[in-house]
């Protein structure tokens, strides 16, 4: 049964399954280090609609018959989010799929919170199978949060690259693992970062945050874990990341990697500091971090997803850019707490 | 930490853009642009318009050439080589109205790309004729 344990942090002791995951992403992700991963890679990131909106809803739809086709489950639930308003990627996504959805929005940290929520629900016996799923699209978030495509500026070498996918997990009571063991939710941190073209930085000390208090709830070592994924810091967040917990006396430099680092090819493909967006972490879980655990090359996984909070408005009117993240322990093993 | 402390840690952390690279580029491009302002104007006076004339003609080709490139996708890559060197002349302009007219067509004519076409170069034309009545008065009453 779940419990909470330290200060913000929930433990499972029976088994929350992940029975399969599902990836897919737009072309440039497709051309990127790890194309071949994913489950499905689009041909034209429009997949065939009139807008980029509708093109993500078609991805979120698409990804979700992936993971019912590999899980071979119909799930009782959907916990599911994006960074559109109003979480319009998803909602029209799934209205043809005929199950009762969670919207839920932490930016993209999104993806952890909807695994967070669904390992709880699951655990519960509030039901038996739910799917968290995110999506991102380049295109629809370039509109939503900064300027129109076709405008001819430079981003600065700080900057991320919205990653266009989408990522999901089935979990369930019953399976073979890896099991979703822990999660600690983040705190909403402000350390006044108002660069809207640095959300590497943003995120930096949500993260840091997160990972310490998780160590130290479940009164584990950072060298327990075989892996640190943290979800879209990229180059820059994750130096911050580093130096922030070396300051608190944790060195993770050996096992921690960050997904939006990993998804693109930063030389090849122009894409500055990284991935970032819901999809980054969740693609990125789903299609090499999920496998790599079932295959036993780990055994030992934190995934991290990390999220800035803000909108267009709230930077106009001078609110500071916030960070959050919720760092979800997925093993091999299920885990009898006795913390 | 407190956020200054953090923002020193954070401008350690961040790369600087490679100003050096950025403003060579910068300079060959606006000059480029600019160049071919000359050649159309120099071609417009050869042909017999007067010298009012040929700005206004230099000035409609590079906007409409500006424009058409913006919508064939080619304008983003030229700004993304060039920096301030395509967003400063009036090719800049054009892209800064073109562009979001193409993003916002989606959204309805009205609406979408009536409303939000001059999202970017609203402001440009707000304070642009701002600024020209205060140089208006001032040369008016100055000039008396």
């Amino acid at each position: 049964m779940a419990r909470h344990t330290g200060a913000e942090t929930v433990v499972f002791s029976s088994p929350v399954c992940i029975t399969a995951t599902a990836s897919t992403v737009g072309t440039k992700e497709g051309e990127g280090p790890l194309g071949k991963l994913f489950d499905r890679v689009l041909k034209d990131n429009m997949a065939g609609e009139q807008t980029w909106e509708a093109a993500e809803s078609v991805m979120v739809k698409d990804n979700f018959g992936i993971l019912f086709e590999k899980s071979g489950v119909h799930p009782d639930f959907l916990i599911a989010g994006d960074l559109q308003n109003q979480c319009c990627g998803t909602n029209y996504g799934v209205r043809d799929l005929n199950i009762p959805t969670f919207g839920v929005f932490d930016a993209c940290a999104t993806f952890g919170e909807a695994l967070a929520l669904a390992a709880v629900m699951t655990d519960s016996g509030a039901a038996e199978n739910v799917a968290a799923g995110v999506s991102s699209h380049f295109c629809s978030a370039e509109r939503q949060f900064r300027f129109p495509l076709e405008l001819g500026n430079q981003r600065p070498p700080t900057s991320t690259y919205t990653v266009t996918g989408a990522g999901a997990a089935m979990l369930s009571k019953n399976g073979t693992g890896p099991y979703i063991t822990a999660f600690t939710a983040g705190k909403i941190t402000d350390y006044g970062v108002n660069d809207a073209n640095n959300m590497g930085a943003a995120m930096a000390p949500a993260a840091a945050e997160c990972i310490s208090m998780h160590l130290r709830d479940t009164g584990r070592n950072a060298d327990y874990y075989d892996l640190i994924a943290t979800g879209d810091l990229g180059c820059v967040g994750r130096e911050l990341l580093l130096q922030l917990l070396k300051k608190d006396g944790t060195d993770i430099a050996d096992n921690h990697m960050d997904c939006g680092i990993e998804i693109f090819d930063k030389a090849a493909q122009d894409t500055h500091a990284g991935g970032s967006g819901c999809a980054c972490s969740a693609a990125v879980f789903a299609a090499l971090l999920y496998k790599r655990l079932k295959r036993g090359e780990l055994n030992r996984l934190l995934l991290v997803p990390t999220g800035a909070l803000m909108s267009p408005t709230s930077i106009q009117e001078g609110e500071s850019i916030l960070g959050t993240a919720y760092a979800v322990a997925i093993e091999n093993e299920v885990i009898k707490w006795n913390i | 930490m407190n956020s200054e402390s953090y923002d020193e840690m954070v401008k350690k952390a961040s790369p600087d853009s490679p100003l050096l690279k950025d403003c060579i580029r910068a300079f060959a491009v606006g000059g480029l642009i600019c160049a071919i302002g000359q050649m159309l104007t120099n071609f417009a006076l050869n042909y017999g318009f007067d010298e009012r004339s040929a700005a206004t003609f230099t000035s409609v080709t590079l906007i409409v050439v500006a424009s058409l490139l913006t919508g064939m996708g080619i304008y983003s890559k030229i700004g993304k080589f060039a920096g301030a060197g395509s967003i400063v002349p009036i090719t800049g302009f054009s892209n800064s109205v073109t562009s979001p007219a193409v993003e916002f067509k989606k959204e309805g004519y009205v609406l979408g790309l009536g409303a939000k076409i001059f999202v970017i170069a609203g402001p440009v034309i707000l304070y642009g004729v701002l600024t020209s009545i205060v140089v208006g008065m001032v040369y008016y009453f100055a000039g008396r």
